[in-house]
């Protein structure tokens, strides 16, 4: 399922990183074009799909005897909502009181 | 490809019939949606339109499928901005699965011509619902209050 342990596993690969690349500048791409774009047996190639579409992080549709594969954005949505969208205010703050220092409180 | 397609998949712990109600019914969505609702009778054939918080209609379209709670398909079209508008009709389907003790929401949105402005602008905003509808489903809280929160 959602396991998060699969997504950051899935994440943890340099080729499975590409793969996503690869279907970020252009989804629904087939086995085949997904190789010609890697230096990797196919059989490798379909194992890294495998893990990435374990993690939800690709999906696949079947058209007559091709399977294309999409990113699927929802659980990197999930990551930015959980670890990252909570940390970016106090940071945030943390750079408007650096400013203010460095600047100097005109305000009162 | 002579296309632009844009596929979200989640898995929602809840049953079919409790999804499809929050993706039917106008005061579940405009919960998950960002004040924004939907309006139509859900039957084949029937108009259908998302319409802003101050009731401008964003964008509009037909009812092409309507299987509760399995598949809903909608013709959708762009209503407020005319270079989109001028894109025409895009096909957004909603496919609801059983899937042990959850739900895999597959929604697929397709506009038949390359570059895409109108997906452009649609894969931006589904992601955000679609984990929006998660979390409130499985814990009655909705992630993110607002689409794009404000930066000061």
């Amino acid at each position: 399922m959602n396991d998060p342990d699969l997504l950051f596993k899935a994440l943890a690969d340099p080729s499975r990183r590409k793969l996503l690349d690869l279907l970020y500048a252009e989804d629904g791409q087939t086995l085949g074009d997904l190789c010609r774009h890697l230096i990797m047996t196919r059989q490798a190639v379909t194992q890294h799909l495998d893990v990435l579409e374990a993690a939800n992080l690709v999906a696949t549709v079947r058209r007559g005897r091709e399977k294309l594969h999409f990113l699927n954005p929802v659980p990197l949505q999930e990551i930015y909502e959980r670890w990252i969208r909570k940390f970016e205010k106090p940071r945030l703050e943390a750079l408007h009181d650096l400013k203010r220092l460095l600047e100097g409180d005109h305000d009162e | 490809m002579n296309r632009s397609t844009f596929m979200y998949v989640t898995y929602i712990r809840t049953t079919p019939e409790t999804l499809w109600s929050a993706l039917t019914d106008p005061a579940t969505m405009k919960q998950y949606w960002f004040g924004m609702h939907q309006e139509s009778d859900w039957l084949p054939g029937s108009a259908w339109k998302l319409v802003f918080p101050d009731g401008r209609i964003a964008d509009a379209g037909e009812i092409v499928e309507a299987d509760r709670p399995r598949r809903l398909v909608i013709k959708w079209r762009n209503e407020f901005k005319p270079e989109m508008q001028a894109e025409g009709y895009s096909r957004c389907t909603m496919e609801l699965e059983p899937s042990a003790n959850a739900v895999k929401l597959t929604i697929t949105h397709v506009m038949e011509r390359s570059d895409s402005k109108f997906i452009d602008a649609v894969s931006g905003g589904w992601p955000k619902i679609v984990s929006n509808i998660k979390s409130l489903l499985e814990s009655g809280r909705i992630a993110l209050e607002e689409a794009y929160p404000a930066r000061t």
